[in-house]
C-alpha cells in the first residue's frame, strides 16, 4: 500500500507548463506516476505533456477526480495555490517551491484548519524535495532510480540526504516503502510525527529511518510519539553536529535558537526514547540493517 | 536580514512605539553637533552594529557634555566592535545613534518571535528587562510571560491588557503597554518581520514607557514585496564572503576549519561537516550550491571557498537529483584549471548522470581524488591535509 502516493493515486501538477513544473512532470509520468492533469490559469482547455490542462484546481479535481497535487509554483503565488489545492478537495498536496514567506505558511496552515478532519487536506512541504513510493509512483524532485522498493519508510528534512539513506540501504539491499521530503522551512505542513504515524499504520512498512536537522522542535515530539504510540523500530540521524549556534544553515529552519534544538540534544532526547541514532551520516544504512537483523532475532 | 538600532526604532516609532529624541551621526563632529541640538545634560552614544551585547563591548556610553560626545565617538568610529554575539572579528562600527538620556525606574523585556511549536507569532515578555533574553531564560526563567497570537484575528486588546497586567504595570502604563504591543505586532505581521525585541522598554521616573533599544529582523524570502525594508540592508555588516556567494546563488557560511566544502543540499552539506568533525578534521565553511547548478557556479564555489585563506583542502560532495553530476564534473575541472590549483581536492559523486560525472573526472589527467562514499570522502579529506609545522 505504501502511504501518501501509490500507482493509483490521481495526480495533478499546479505549474505544469512552468520550466521546471514541465521537466518533472515529464519524469513522473516516465517513471508510472497517474499525472492526470495540469492546472496553469489561463491555459485550460489546452493540454501539455499529453494531458489536460484547466484554469483552476476546482476544474482539475471535477474533470480528472484528482485525489493529489504537487505544487510548482514560484514562491510569492505558492501559498495561494496550496489554499486552492485544499478548498477544491485535493487530498495530499506536496510542496517543492523554496522561499515562501513564514507569513504566508502560517496563514496556511491555519486555513487548512477550517476543513472538518474528513476532507482536511495533509500538506506536505514546502521547500521540500517530494514523495516517492518507489515502482509505484513519485511526486517531487528526487531521482527515482536510486530507490529500490521495499518495506522501510524513511522520512527526512533535507531531499539530499534523503538520497543519501535511500541508496545506503539500496547498497545493502534493502528497500524503500515510501520516502518522504518534509521540508526545511520552519513552518512546514507535516512533520516527522504526522509522517511516523503513516508509517506506524501502513502494512507495507516494517520500520522507519528518519533523518532531522538541528533548528525546531519536531524531532523531539516525534521521539516522544515513537516511544508512546510506535511498534515498529525507528532509527534516526540527526545533522548539524558541527553547526555553530544562532547561524542559519542553508535550510531557512535550520537554526539552532532554542534549548534542545542543537544536534546533541536532539540526539539525546531521541536515544532517550528508545531510537537508535545513527553515529554518522555514511552509517544510516548499516545501523538500520543492524536494528532489523536484531528484530528478526528476536 | 537585520537592521540596525535606530532603523527598528523609526519603523516601531511610525507603528506608534514611543522613543527617546535622538538623531544620526556619521562623525566625531556630527555626533557633538546631535548632541547639542537634542538639548539636555546627558547622552547615550550608542554604535550601530548588528549585534546584541554592544554596552558590555564598550560600544555605548552614557556621556554628560558634547566633548565627552565627540571625543567617545572619535574612538568609535572605524573600529571593529567584538560583542560576544559576533566571531573575532567584530563588526564595522561606521554610524552612531546619539539618543537624549532617559530616566529609568524599571526595565521591561518585550520580544515578538515566530514560534515553531504553535506556527504563530509569539510575545515573550518579562517585567526583569535589560538582560539578555538567553540569560533570562537561565536565571528568571519563572519572570517569562508568553502569549501566542492567532493570525486569523491578530493580537487582541484583551490579550494585550493581560499581558500589561502580568508584567505588574497599573493605571495609565496599562493603556499604553496595549498600544506598544499591538503597535509592535502591526510592526511584525506589515513588514514580515521575524523577530522584534524591544529590550529594555523602560519605565520613566515620571512613569511613562518608553523603547530604549530595538531590535527587528527580516524574513528574506518576503523582502520581494518589502521593498522599504530591503533598502535598510547594511552590506558592511555582513560577512563578505557570504554575502557574495549569495549574489552568485550559493549559500556560504564561513567556520573555522581549514577542510572547504561544496556540497548541494543544505542536509548533505551539514552531514559531510559532521562526517568530516567525525573523522578528526574541522570544516572550513558550509556551503550549498543549490538546485540545477551549472559548471559556471560550480566554479563560483571553488573561488568562494578558496578565498578563505584557512583552506588547505577542498571536498567536493554531490548527490544529484536535480544537479547534474556531468555538469559538476566539468565546473570541478574548469575551476582546478582556471584558478591554478594545487591544493588537493576531494570528489564524491552520486545520482544523476554520475558515470558521465566520474568519466570527466578520470579523463581530464587532474590529480583529483576521487571517493564513492560519504564516510570515504571525508577521510580522504582529511588525510591530504598538508601537514601543519608544528
Amino acid at each position: 500500500m505504501a502511504i501518501l502516493i501509490t500507482e493509483k493515486t490521481r495526480v495533478i501538477v499546479q505549474g505544469m507548463t512552468g520550466r521546471i513544473g514541465a521537466f518533472h512532470a515529464a519524469d513522473m509520468i516516465r517513471h508510472g506516476t497517474n499525472v492526470v492533469g495540469g492546472v496553469t490559469p489561463g491555459r485550460g482547455g489546452e493540454s501539455h505533456l499529453d494531458r489536460p490542462l484547466f484554469n483552476t484546481v476546482r476544474e482539475a479535481v471535477e474533470a480528472t477526480g484528482a485525489e493529489a497535487s504537487l505544487v510548482f509554483v514560484p514562491p510569492p503565488f505558492a501559498a495561494d495555490a496550496i489554499m486552492e489545492a485544499a478548498d477544491a478537495g485535493i487530498r495530499t498536496a506536496v510542496c517543492v517551491t523554496d522561499g515562501i514567506p513564514s507569513q504566508d505558511m502560517m496563514r496556511v496552515k491555519r486555513f487548512l484548519r477550517r476543513y472538518p478532519e474528513m476532507r482536511k487536506m495533509r500538506l506536505i512541504g514546502p521547500n521540500c524535495a517530494g514523495i516517492i513510493s518507489p515502482g509505484k509512483g513519485f511526486m517531487g524532485i528526487m531521482p527515482p532510480h536510486i530507490y529500490m522498493p521495499g518495506r522501510i519508510g524513511i522520512v527526512g528534512r533535507s531531499g539530499t540526504l534523503g538520497y543519501e539513506a535511500a541508496s545506503q540501504l539500496k547498497s545493502l539491499g534493502i528497500g524503500v516503502s515510501t520516502s518522504v521530503g518534509i521540508g526545511g522551512d520552519p513552518i512546514n505542513g507535516s512533520s516527522f510525527k504526522d509522517i511516523l504515524h503513516l508509517f506506524e499504520n501502513d502494512p507495507e512498512t516494517d520500520a522507519v529511518m528518519m533523518i532531522g536537522e538541528i533548528g525546531g522542535p519536531q524531532e523531539a515530539e516525534a521521539a516522544a510519539y515513537a516511544r508512546d504510540h510506535m511498534k515498529k523500530p525507528v532509527v534516526a540521524y540527526i545533522a548539524g553536529l558541527s553547526a555553530p549556534k544562532g547561524r542559519k544553515m542553508g535550510h531557512a529552519g535550520a537554526i539552532i535558537s532554542a534549548f534542545g534544538e542543537s544536534a546533541q540534544e536532539k540526539v539525546d532526547i531521541l536515544t532517550a526514547a528508545g531510537i537508535t541514532v545513527a553515529p554518522n551520516p555514511s552509517a544510516m544504512g548499516e545501523t538500520m540493517a543492524r536494528v532489523l537483523a536484531m528484530r528478526k532475532a528476536a | 536580514m537585520d537592521i540596525h538600532e535606530y532603523q527598528a526604532k523609526e519603523i516601531l516609532a511610525r507603528f506608534g512605539v514611543p522613543v527617546p529624541r535622538g538623531g544620526l551621526a556619521y562623525s566625531p563632529e556630527q555626533a557633538g553637533y546631535r548632541a547639542r541640538e537634542l538639548g539636555g545634560k546627558a547622552w547615550v552614544v550608542k554604535a550601530q552594529v548588528h549585534s546584541g551585547g554592544r554596552g558590555a563591548a564598550g560600544g555605548v556610553k552614557l556621556c554628560r557634555d558634547e566633548h565627552e560626545v565627540a571625543s567617545f565617538a572619535s574612538t568609535l568610529f572605524g573600529k571593529q566592535l567584538v560583542t560576544k554575539q559576533t566571531d573575532a572579528n567584530g563588526k564595522g562600527v561606521y554610524r552612531l545613534w546619539i539618543e537624549a538620556a532617559s530616566d529609568i525606574a524599571q526595565e521591561i523585556y518585550l520580544g515578538f518571535v515566530l514560534d515553531r511549536k504553535s506556527e504563530r507569532i509569539m510575545i515573550v515578555a518579562s517585567a526583569q528587562g535589560g538582560m539578555e533574553i538567553e540569560d533570562l531564560a537561565e536565571t528568571d526563567p519563572e519572570s517569562l510571560r508568553r502569549m501566542t497570537i492567532d493570525p486569523a484575528v491578530g493580537l487582541t486588546e484583551f490579550q494585550a491588557r493581560e499581558l500589561a497586567f502580568q508584567l505588574g504595570l497599573k493605571g495609565g502604563q496599562i493603556a499604553q503597554m496595549v498600544n506598544i504591543l499591538r503597535a509592535c505586532y502591526r510592526a511584525y505581521r506589515d513588514l514580515d518581520a521575524v523577530m522584534v525585541e524591544i529590550n529594555p522598554l523602560v519605565v520613566t521616573g515620571s512613569g511613562d514607557l518608553v523603547a530604549l533599544d530595538a531590535k527587528m529582523s527580516f524574513d528574506t524570502n518576503a523582502l520581494f514585496r518589502r521593498p522599504e525594508v530591503a533598502e535598510l540592508r547594511d552590506r558592511s555588516q555582513e560577512d563578505p564572503r557570504e554575502s557574495t556567494a549569495g549574489d552568485h546563488g550559493l549559500s556560504y557560511v564561513g567556520l573555522t576549519g581549514d577542510i572547504g566544502c561544496i556540497i548541494n543540499g543544505a542536509g548533505l552539506a551539514m552531514a559531510t561537516m559532521d562526517m568530516i568533525k567525525l573523522s578528526g578534521g574541522e570544516p572550513a565553511n558550509f556551503l550549498d550550491i543549490g538546485g540545477g547548478a551549472s559548471p559556471e557556479r560550480v566554479v563560483k564555489a571553488f573561488q568562494t571557498v578558496l578565498a578563505d585563506p584557512n583552506v588547505s583542502v577542498v571536498l567536493v560532495n554531490i548527490f544529484a537529483g536535480i544537479n547534474r553530476c556531468d555538469w559538476v564534473a566539468e565546473g570541478v575541472v574548469t575551476a582546478y584549471r582556471q584558478l591554478g590549483l594545487s591544493l588537493p581536492v576531494v570528489v564524491r559523486l552520486a545520482g544523476t548522470n554520475v558515470e558521465e560525472g566520474r568519466r570527466i573526472i578520470d579523463e581530464s589527467g587532474l590529480p583529483l581524488l576521487s571517493a564513492d562514499t560519504l564516510a570515504e570522502a571525508a577521510a580522504l579529506a582529511v588525510a591530504s591535509r598538508p601537514r601543519k609545522a608544528a
